[in-house]
């Protein structure tokens, strides 16, 4: 049986691992590298990295930590941050990425992720996107949750998985850093949309909330930041917990 | 040991090179006959489209010698997919080199099958110290068939060819690079082959 993934994100900010709360107010934890390494040793699925600096300052040295973490780790990982075209992809992909994560740049040109599909495969090809409920209804932000669009969210996920997205990262803004839980019922909605995996992301604070999102949410993979990075949930006692509720974990 | 890998337009050929590097290996990536020929040990990787690989493998001459290579040799997701007979996947005759048909997943579950999934039924010294069930990592939308050439058998949505083996040819269709401790046994059994 194909097993539930879970994922921690590093968010990375000048080659050090950054988690923002509701998406300012930074902490900082850890070097990006040892904490891939301590991760995949403890029994994490997959790896996310995010430049958070990407869109504003110079991509190098995120390219050279992309390069890295591959020489470090046997797992597979994604990066993202401020890609904006196939070259970005490819210079990341030979840096030994598996996947990209594109958001800002996917909404502002839907045609990148068919470009990115056609030149990489679907498989790489991971789409971002943030959610927040506004005048009820769930509608998509860019450039770091900082922008609004007037785009439903299941109408871009539609979208995106007709053009070719491989997975769809889904975070809820509104659910993001308070460690109340996943946004389950938009997960469930967007997961029984598309034909291809979800990754929820956004409001994880314990183990059952984890077991929520596999069972109620449907999500093929729960990715959460700083509650791994500070110890608060261990990745093993959280496999063990799931496996318990007869969740196929690996 | 030298050991190469073939070049060609596919992703995934650095995600290799890599996991050998760890493994204390410098393989060289290659499209060169000669150099196919004269290495120890070849593989054959990839993530892409089936058409435009074996395509890219007739204009540089490869798809003729692949067959005809003695030593131990291992395909990878793509890789696994054109070593067989024939592939869904844009109506792409392959190698012939294992006696299988490579067809799309239903749409039953999500496709592609992304994950860690498990295998089962192993045999053969590429799963010498291998667990039966053990974990491993896939990411493909279209499967192999079970045939007489397979060495594991993996579930999704159907049972489908996870490995298959026929004398020095070996392939997974999931990816041993990315697939943890146990990936990397699987690779050390092979560079040991």
């Amino acid at each position: 049986m194909l097993s539930k993934r879970i994922i921690p994100c590093l968010d990375v900010m000048n080659g050090q691992t950054v988690k923002g709360v509701n998406f300012v107010d930074l902490r900082q934890a850890g070097d990006p590298v040892e904490l891939a390494k301590a991760y995949a040793e403890q029994g994490a699925d997959e790896l996310v990295f995010l430049d958070i600096t990407a869109t504003i300052e110079k991509r190098e040295t995120f390219v050279e930590l992309v390069s890295r973490i591959a020489q470090n780790i046997n797992i597979p990982f994604t990066v993202g941050g401020g890609i904006q075209n196939e070259k970005d992809v490819e210079k990341l992909l030979n840096a030994g990425a598996d996947k990209i994560s594109i958001n800002s740049s996917a909404v502002k040109n839907p045609n990148l992720i068919s470009k990115l599909k056609n030149q990489f495969g679907s498989q790489c090809v991971v789409v971002a996107v943030d959610a927040k409920w506004i005048n009820n209804d769930w509608f998509v932000f860019v450039h770091g949750g900082r922008i609004p669009t007037e785009i439903r969210v299941i109408d871009w996920c539609k979208k995106a998985t007709e053009l070719g997205a491989g997975e769809i990262l889904l975070t809820s803004m509104d659910h993001d850093g308070t460690k109340n839980g996943f946004a389950i019922s938009l997960t469930k909605t967007i997961s029984e949309l598309v034909n291809i995996p979800v990754i929820a992301s956004g409001g994880a604070g314990n183990s059952e909330h984890f077991a929520e999102v596999f069972t109620k949410g449907k999500a093929d993979a729960g990715l959460a930041a700083s509650i791994f990075h500070f110890g608060e949930i261990k990745i093993p006692d959280l496999k063990i917990y799931l496996k318990n509720k007869n969740i196929v974990i690996r | 040991m030298k050991v190469a890998i073939i070049k060609y337009n596919a992703g995934n050929i650095h995600s290799v090179k890599i996991a050998l590097n760890r493994l204390n290996i410098n393989p060289i990536i290659t499209d060169n006959k000669d150099e196919i020929i004269s290495s120890d040990k070849v593989i054959f990787p990839g993530v892409g489209e089936a058409k435009s690989a074996m395509e890219y493998l007739k204009k540089k001459n490869i798809d003729k010698i692949i067959s005809e290579l003695k030593q131990p040799f291992l395909g990878i997701c793509l890789g696994l997919q054109l070593m067989c007979n024939h592939s869904e996947e844009n109506d792409t005759d392959c190698l012939n080199i294992f006696d299988s048909n490579v067809k799309l997943f239903p749409p039953k579950l999500k496709v592609p099958h992304i994950g860690w999934n498990t295998i089962s039924n192993l045999k053969g010294e590429l799963f010498n110290k291998i667990d039966e069930n053990s974990f491993v990592y896939f990411v493909h939308s279209y499967f192999a068939e079970i045939s007489n050439d397979t060495t594991a058998e993996t579930n999704y949505i159907l049972p489908f060819s996870a490995s298959f083996q026929k004398n020095n040819f070996f392939s997974t269709q999931f990816h041993p690079e990315k697939s943890g401790n146990i990936g990397e046994q699987i690779l050390k059994n092979f560079l040991e082959l």
